[in-house]
This record gives C-alpha cells, structure tokens and sequence, in this order.
C-alpha cells in the first residue's frame, strides 16, 4: 500500500481577513517530486509554512508524515530549507552543520561529508559571514540532507544558484527521491523546474489552479501552436493566400493554430512542395503555459 | 534532550566567545572586583572584622549592579536577534523543544557568568588574603556570594530572554533589558526608600516593606548575602532596615526566582511566530 508522505485536503488560512490560502488539496509522494509554482504572495511560502508548523491554519488537514505538522514527530522527519538561508555569521559552515547534526540526533563528525556532498568542504573552516549567498544557501542545502528525511520542503532552492550549481542540485534531489524521499519545492518560475519535477501545482491567489505532469499541463492548457514559414524566393505572396490566417515577418511567414489543427496545418504547408523552404514548429513556450494557469484568476 | 541542550550551549558558548562577551564579562568584574578591593582597605581596622569580610560586603553591593546587567547584555539578544538574522524559522523546524533552545543559552551564558565571577571575586580573595592572613575565615561569605552571583545571572538571563521573545527585535529587546535593569536595580530601591520616608513608620514599613524587599530578585540577594556576612555591620541604607526578615525567606527568593525567570521567558518564547 502506498501511503503519502503530505497529504493536505481543503487547506484554509486567512491573515487578518485576507485569505492567503483557499481550500488548497494536494498530496506527495514517497519518492515523488513535486513543484509548486506561483508568483510572490501566491501562498507558497504560507503553505510550507503550515506543512512545517511554524504557523496554524484556520481550516483543513494536514498530514505529515502520518503525523500533525509542527509535532516531534513530524519535525523528526521533514528537512526544510528557507528560501534565503541564513546563519550566525560568527560560526564557520563545519560548525553550524555539526550544530545541526546534534539537533537532529547524529554524530557532528558527519558535518565535512555533508559539506563535501554540497561542494563546500574547501570554505568548511571559514566563518559563514565571509560567505556569499550562494554559498549560505549551499550551507542550507547540507543542512536539508542530514538524517533521512522523508519529506524535504525547499523554498526556491535554486534562487542565488548559477546554472552548473542549479544542475548539480537537481541530481542531489534525484538522488533522494530515489531513495524513497518526497520532495515539495517551491519556484517562481516553471523554467527552473521543468523536466526535474514528477508534478506541477500550480498556486495563484490561495488557490490551486492547476496540478498534473508538464504534459497534463500542455494538454489542459491547449494554447495555440506557432509555425514559422520560410518560402523559397518569390513564393511569399502565394504560400499567405493558401494559408489563411499567416502573418509576414519580413520575408517569413507566421501562423498560429489550436493543438487539434497542427497536423492538418502541417499537411496542407507540406502540401506546397517547393515553394517552401523551410519550417519551424514552436509549442507553447513554459512560460505561457505558466501564465495561462497563474493569470487565469482575474488578472 | 540532554544531548540537544548541550549541543545548543556549546555553540552558544562558542559565539559568546567569538563576540568578546567573554573577554567583556570577565575584564568588567574583575576590574570592578580589584578597585572595590582596593578602595574598601581603608576601614578594616575600625571594624574588628577580616579583610575579605569587608571586601565581600562591597563585593555584593557592586555584584547587584553589575551581574544583572552583564546577564541582561548577553540576553536581550537571544530571541530577537534569531528572529533579526532569519534563523528562527530554520531552528524550530528541528526536532529541538522551544524550552531546550532556551535552557541551552542559559547554560552557555552562565558559563560566561561563572567565569567573570570566579575572576573577578578570585582576584578579590586574593588580594585580601595577601594583605590580611586572617581573611580566610571570610571564605566562606565569598562563596556564598559566588553562588548567589550566579542565581541572580540567571534570574536575569531568564528575564532577559523574556524580553527578547517579547520584543521580536535586537533594538526594542535591548530598551526593555535597560529598562528592566534601571527599574528592578536603581529606581526599585529609590521608591521604597521613598516610601518608607513619607510613611514614617506606619504599616508600609512594617508589613508591606519586607514583602516588597523579596519581591524583588536584587534586593533579595542583598538582603541574603548581608543578612548571612559577618559584615552586617558594615552596611547600611536599606539592608540595615530589614534585618528582621529570617534568612530563609531570602534565601528562597534568591532560589525561586531563576525558576520563575525561566518560566517566564518560555512562555514568552513560545508565543514567537516565526
């Protein structure tokens, strides 16, 4: 039987009257990773908020790890990392891990290993306010990775990451999700996740506009398909009036069609032979998938 | 839980080593310990006592002003200056209990306070004792006021992390910690004085006086280190006018407090929303 590491079902938060999370459900699973997307004062950071127990909630349930979010339980099992890691900038990044390490019941020898895991075991003996962010949120990372934990909520990992760490990162959490960890991880953007993520949940206004894989997402979002047409010399004028609806850019041709008509579009621009030159198909780009869930609300 | 509050000292200890709180603490009481040592040679003779009796007596009118205030230094910042740098959030999502969190910096910050006062009062003991042989009989006292010193820190450590939790930030903790200092060390004893001159011997100086004099954490230990010094004598002011209070009494407040104290501030800290 599979059973879900966070299970939350019609969660509610209001702060001072404004509602800041709105009858939100969503479930993670073992080995699972899961994105949750939405732009700032979307409830990211409330809702990994309320899954931590650093703040109640009004309404709903919260499951963790088979236990109430914030008990001993719970905290014994979940590994957080805030969204701008800090730390007391007299201690060195060895000594704030091994700090950490006995919290959560373990040997503080590990700490060097750890930091070595994060690429950090050189700058080890330094003191963190020599850091710079990237490396404090390395520190965070290190920190997130002690124990086993079963659930790891990450408020945007990557942000202060340049693209070699960000990859670097990515295998990390492959690493432990095949191992059997969920993982709930927060992004402002759907280009960060992309193909790194099982699941997308996407947060607009307190609430839960959309979820599913990137495909779910393509297919419920059915946003047109854009063609770009290059005719052969002297072609231009007749391709437009056999593809209605084309648009000239300069030389070239631009025409946009639903999912549903691509292949008929495709046949009938196959269907001018020679007088094409060449085609470029563009799907709908991350990003406008994203904005068409995370807008879709009165925006 | 043994485990998480030692591990939570020993950092606390090491910050509170790397921030000068330690070399601070120690240069202020025995600074203060050897000019008051220096300065109370004078009398000795007259009263027929020993040297360190008499250095004990002034030990234990500076220690009232001085411990709380080191212990209010070290304090204020606890909560709120987690709070300030963003680690607040990060440290209760561990497997560690709020009152452990607490009860580990109290340990690391009555280390420091153990240190300053075994320093200060030590070079105290010894100067007396290399002027006056007989002072050892003073030994005794000396240690009294060791401990009682280190009670008192506490007391104030707790109320400063009350404080702290309270305040929410390092700015408006360390207000309330001088505010406290001023109040419960300075103004506290200037009103009762106060008082006890208007009333002119009637029922606040008889019944309400004493009660007012444990109530108070820094006027307890006083009462307490004066009440039980060979020194009696050589004080005055307002040790002199509650000699009638038994000596239990103070001595339970000086117990008690540290334990309110601490109370206090985990309610205080448990109220924090990160």
């Amino acid at each position: 039987m599979m059973t879900s590491t966070l299970k939350i079902s019609s969660l509610t938060k209001t702060f001072a009257g404004v509602p800041a999370l709105d009858a939100v459900s969503l479930t993670v699973q073992p080995g699972q990773r899961a994105a949750l997307l939405g732009h700032n004062g979307a409830g990211k950071s409330t809702l990994m908020k309320i899954v931590l127990g650093l703040i109640p909630f009004d309404s709903g349930t919260v499951d963790v790890c088979g236990a109430a979010p914030g008990s001993a339980a719970a905290r014994a099992q979940v590994a957080y990392l805030p969204e701008n890691a800090a730390f007391h900038p007299a201690l060195t990044g060895q000594e704030q891990i091994a700090h950490y390490l006995s919290l959560r019941g373990e040997s503080p020898k590990q700490a060097l290993r750890l930091l070595e895991r994060v690429g950090l075991h050189e700058a080890a003996r330094r003191r963190i306010g020599t850091y710079s962010k990237g490396m404090r949120q390395r520190v965070g990372l290190a920190q997130a990775l002690i124990g086993k934990p079963r659930l790891l909520v990450l408020d945007e990992p990557t942000s202060g990451l340049d693209p070699v760490s960000r990859r670097d990162f990515y295998a990390l959490l492959d690493g432990l999700a095949a191992e059997g960890a969920a993982i709930l991880l927060s992004s402002h953007a759907l280009t960060e996740v992309e193909a790194r993520t099982d699941r997308i949940l996407i947060l607009s206004r307190g609430r839960m506009v959309a979820t599913g894989t990137l495909g779910d997402l393509r297919r419920t979002a059915d946003l047109p398909v854009t063609m770009h047409v290059t005719p052969v010399n002297g072609y231009a004028s007749e391709i437009e009036r056999a593809l209605p609806g084309a648009i000239r850019v300069g030389a070239d041709l631009r025409l946009t069609c639903g999912q549903d008509e691509k292949l008929a579009v495709l046949g009938r621009i196959t269907g001018l032979g020679a007088k094409v030159a060449d085609i470029e198909v563009t799907p709908p780009s991350l990003e406008d998938i994203y904005s068409h869930f995370s807008q879709r609300d009165g925006q | 839980m043994i485990g998480r509050i030692l591990a939570t000292a020993g950092t606390e200890f090491r910050i509170a080593l790397r921030n000068r709180w330690v070399a601070i603490a120690v240069v202020l009481m025995a600074l203060f310990s050897l000019v008051l040592s220096a300065a109370g040679s004078a009398p000795t003779g007259g009263l027929g006592v020993d040297r360190l009796s008499v250095t004990v007596a002034s030990l234990t009118s500076l220690a009232v002003y001085l411990v709380p205030l080191v212990a209010l230094l070290m304090s204020f910042d606890a909560v709120a200056g987690e709070v300030e740098r963003g680690t607040l959030p990060l440290l209760l999502t561990y497997p560690v209990a709020r009152v452990e969190i607490l009860l580990g910096k109290l340990l690391a910050h009555l280390a420091v306070l153990t240190i300053a006062v075994a320093v200060g009062y030590g070079l105290a003991a010894a100067a007396a004792l290399w002027v006056d042989p007989d002072s050892a009989s003073g030994l005794p006292s000396l240690l009294r006021l060791g401990w009682t010193s280190i009670l008192l820190g506490a007391t104030f450590l707790g109320a400063g992390y009350a404080l702290s939790s309270l305040a929410r930030r390092p700015s408006g903790a360390a207000g309330l910690a001088m505010g406290l200092w001023l109040g419960a060390v300075v103004l506290y004893d200037l009103g009762l004085l106060a008082a006890v001159v208007a009333d002119n011997g009637g029922w606040f100086t008889t019944d309400l006086f004493p009660f007012a004099l444990l109530a108070n954490p820094a006027d307890a230990f006083r009462l307490f280190n004066l009440a039980a010094s060979e020194a009696t004598a050589a004080a005055a002011g307002v040790a002199g006018a509650a000699n009638s209070i038994p000596l239990w009494q103070s001595a339970a407040s000086v117990l008690l407090w540290p334990l309110l104290a601490l109370v206090l501030a985990t309610a205080a800290f448990r109220k924090v929303t990160p």
